[in-house]
């Protein structure tokens, strides 16, 4: 089984790096882009049975920086 | 007085921050981050700059999860002093020993220059030997030194006196200009700016060697 994770900033943490992407979108020509997040995506291939608690200790633990992500559990 | 200086896969600070543990008086033992005890009778655990495990995923992550690392946590939870310098700033936010984290530079750029900073408080052995106010120039080196924290994180360490230093010219976007902070018993510093590189006349300035010069005094009294 995989299991996918979605980290991103969480609302209201300035992401620098998002601001960057939205002023090259607008050089390029592309208006009325007003904001731009970016984040990563993780993608891990489990062992059957891996419960989605599992996941999500790994995100406490390891995978995100809750003290400015937040993380979306997908299993697939 | 024995410190010991953690070494991770990435680090490129650590023989520096031997040195400058060393020419404070400090007995100085490298540990590797795969040991999973600290040598008996450590005072004082140096975190040192550089790219720990590459900076994958976060900045500090893997290396706060390294085996050494519960260790350095079981030794501050003791009341043990760690001196945690740029990349072992982040290890230290990451290991959750001091608060908030270091983000993304603000202006997106590394940016390694010297740069002034402020003495916030005197009241930790690390600071005690420089003067209340006082400006001094320490080199920075740091792609993600951007510190960022709530506003009653920020006010907490405010109104408990743990910002140890701001920037003078804010080079990183750092909420409240902090450039370091302390943990809640005085004992634990985390730092962007690198003293350790400002400490003998070859480095082109000694500023921060005060931040060391104290230390044997001050743990001895401990």
């Amino acid at each position: 089984m995989k299991a996918r994770v979605h980290v991103m900033l969480k609302n209201g943490v300035l992401d620098p790096q998002g601001e960057a992407v939205r002023h090259a979108l607008g050089s390029l020509g592309f208006a009325g882009v007003e904001g731009v997040r970016q984040g990563k995506v993780i993608e891990l291939d489990l062992a059957d049975g891996t419960t989605e608690e599992t996941v999500k200790d790994m995100c406490e633990k390891l995978l995100a920086n809750t003290v400015i992500e937040r993380y979306e559990i997908e299993l697939v | 007085m024995r410190a010991a200086v953690i070494v991770f896969p990435g680090s490129n600070c650590d023989r520096d921050l031997a040195v400058a543990f060393r020419n404070a008086g400090l007995d100085v033992t490298m540990v590797w981050h795969k040991d999973t005890d600290l040598p008996s009778g450590i005072d004082m655990v140096g975190i040192p700059g550089g790219f720990s495990f590459g900076d994958y995923l976060r900045c500090g992550a893997i290396a706060a999860n390294s085996p050494i690392c519960q260790s350095v946590k079981a030794h501050a939870d003791r009341g043990g002093y760690v001196f945690g310098v740029c990349n072992g700033f982040q290890v230290l936010t990451e290991t959750k020993l001091l608060p908030g984290a270091l983000m993304r530079n603000a202006g997106l750029k590394f940016v390694c220059k010297n740069t002034p900073l402020k003495v916030e408080t005197t009241s930790s052995v690390f600071t005690s030997a420089y003067a209340q106010g006082q400006e001094i120039m320490i080199p920075i080196a740091h792609h993600d030194g951007n510190y960022s924290a709530d506003a009653d994180t920020v006010k907490l360490l405010q109104d408990e006196d743990r910002i140890a230093f701001t920037y003078g010219q804010n080079p990183n976007g750092s909420t409240a200009d902090i450039a370091g902070i302390l943990s809640e018993n005085r004992r634990v510093l985390g730092m962007m700016p690198h003293p350790e590189r400002a400490a003998e006349e070859a480095h082109g300035g000694t500023d921060g060697a005060r931040l060391f010069a104290h230390l044997t005094e001050a743990l001895a009294g401990a």
